[in-house]
């Protein structure tokens, strides 16, 4: 650098320099399409059972061949019996993850935010968490009958205790300095907590989000196993009752995909929302 | 512009980070505070800055005192601490919020343009290096237009070439401007290429041992006789040369 820069006006000595400079990575890299190859070994596997319960190496009264399975399923689904077996699951999994993140949000970012509320709310929640859930479940029917809000309520508490983990952990893992960057240009209050703590906190509670998703996913089964007359719980008692393992199985399966799907859907809105994130992740986007 | 009165402070019954200290500083003046690790010139910074409360005495700028951050001062903290997901130009605009668009855009551009990062705008602050993340950070300081900029050691995680170019650059920006300069430094020559006035603390209790004024003509070569006698006198001062 030479000393004449200093008397130069700053702006026409350095626009020019970085103008030729390429950035160092492109905000968003241009996507290859890569050959799945996690779909080969569950592939092959289904060719090999198809194959054998054709042949009848496996008794079909128990395991049913993969086509059988998917043909129960097409038959649910032409016969229109499927879908309030579908809506219902999935309305009863949504109800429980709304209310249980609601709730794990407000007390989570209380208990990270505050460490007043955490020292007196955290050890009984802790506590709470330490219950096998499936515990509450006499008490819930007992409580709130065997309908829909004792479900509900169960999922709620599955979904609950993940999502306020998450969130706890990551509102108290924001970094001070930039709550300090934060306060250097006055933001308080709201302000702060929507500037600075949100974004902050978004990858822990996010994550806390789709865990608390799989446990939605885990807990509606065994609300539908212990009663119900309708939903992919009852399919799967249902298949058991009547001996139709292909019931079973096709209920098995619909829960995988929906699982899948909806565990997807989160991860793809966590890309969306963190594509800022500086980490050994992000790289593979 | 800037009066420190008698200012105090003690962490816990041990520690006193600083005892008494006064100073002065002038409209357009760039003073650099020097002193060995623990001599309290961060903290006396961020009392300046509104971030921690004195013990005693007062600071006073403009005629008022300081009860938090003011908006008419500025801080390049030693790290850039962009906000990771906010964009260049986003983080630039970070403390200009209330503006409207327009006004927020046509500022945050024309500091990217003075800091040499017009073409990185749209970038993630993980995709900068160092030395462009506190550019970054210099333009964000300087949008809001402070009249006071507060630095605090914060060229000192930069590589030496870096350093000097980001000071070079920084007197090109006092230059056009004319911002009243306070900077926390332990690179002496760091403090004798920028500063009208080194003020040098000791430590134990942080107090100010001894100011010095630099009236070497700008721009000031490290290599010239004169510059390395004023760094001597500082050696000295400070009490690590024999």
């Amino acid at each position: 650098m030479s000393d004449s820069t200093l008397t130069l006006p700053p702006l026409a000595v350095r626009t020019a320099a970085p103008a030729a400079r390429p950035l160092p990575a492109a905000p968003r890299a241009p996507r290859r399409w890569q050959w799945p190859l996690g779909a080969v070994l569950p592939l092959a596997l289904l060719a090999l059972w198809e194959i054998l319960a054709r042949t009848g190496a496996l008794p079909p009264n128990l395991l049913p061949a993969p086509s059988k399975v998917l043909g129960t399923i097409a038959e649910l689904a032409r016969t229109g019996e499927l879908w309030p077996h579908l809506g219902l699951t999935l309305a009863r999994v949504g109800a429980g993850f709304a209310l249980g993140s609601l709730a794990a949000t407000a007390l989570g970012a209380l208990t990270g935010y505050a460490p007043l509320a955490r020292r007196l709310l955290d050890p009984l929640l802790q506590g709470v968490r330490n219950i096998p859930s499936l515990a509450w479940v006499p008490l819930f029917i007992l409580w709130m009958g065997i309908y829909e809000t004792s479900k509900v309520v169960l999922i709620a508490v599955g979904v609950f205790f993940p999502v306020y983990l998450g969130l706890m952990s990551g509102v108290q893992g924001v970094d001070r300095k930039l709550v300090e960057v934060g306060r250097m240009y006055r933001l308080s209050g709201l302000a702060l907590v929507r500037r600075v703590f949100l974004p902050a906190t978004l990858p822990a509670y996010l994550v806390g989000l789709r865990n608390g998703l799989g446990l939605g996913w885990m807990f509606v089964v065994a609300a539908e196993i212990m009663g119900a007359n309708k939903g992919l719980g009852f399919l799967l008692v249902d298949g058991q009752m009547t001996g139709r393992p292909q019931t079973i199985l096709a209920s098995i399966l619909l829960f995988a995909i929906l699982g899948r799907t909806t565990d997807a859907g989160l991860a793809w809105l966590s890309r969306r929302l963190l594509r800022w994130q500086d980490t050994h992740g992000s790289e593979q986007g | 512009m800037l009066r420190i009165e008698h200012l105090g402070k003690q962490f816990g019954p041990q520690v006193v980070a600083l005892q008494d200290v006064s100073l002065q500083v002038q409209p357009s003046e760039i003073v650099a505070l020097v002193g060995t690790s623990g001599c309290g010139k961060s903290t006396l910074l961020r009392i300046v800055a509104g971030l921690e409360a004195p013990g005693t005495g007062r600071v006073l700028i403009n005629g008022a005192p300081v009860v938090g951050p003011h908006p008419a001062v500025g801080f390049l903290f030693q790290e850039p601490r962009l906000l990771p997901w906010l964009t260049v130009r986003q983080n630039v605009e970070f403390g200009i919020a209330h503006l409207p668009a327009a006004e927020r855009a046509a500022r945050s551009a024309g500091a990217l343009a003075r800091v040499g990062l017009a073409d990185f705008a749209g970038a993630w602050p993980r995709q900068l290096s160092g030395g462009m993340a506190q550019r970054a950070a210099i333009a964000r300081a300087l949008v809001a237009r402070p009249n006071l900029l507060l630095l605090d050691e914060p060229f000192s995680a930069l590589d030496p070439f870096t350093k000097m170019d980001l000071q070079e650059h920084l007197l090109g920006i006092w230059a056009d401007d004319r911002h009243t300069l306070v900077l926390v430094t332990h690179d002496l020559e760091e403090a004798l290429v920028l500063a009208d006035r080194v003020v040098v603390l000791r430590s134990r209790p942080g107090r100010v041992h001894h100011t010095f004024h630099v009236d070497l003509p700008r721009p000031r070569r490290r290599t010239a006789p004169d510059f390395q006698a004023q760094k001597q006198r500082l050696l000295e001062a400070l009490g690590v040369a024999a």
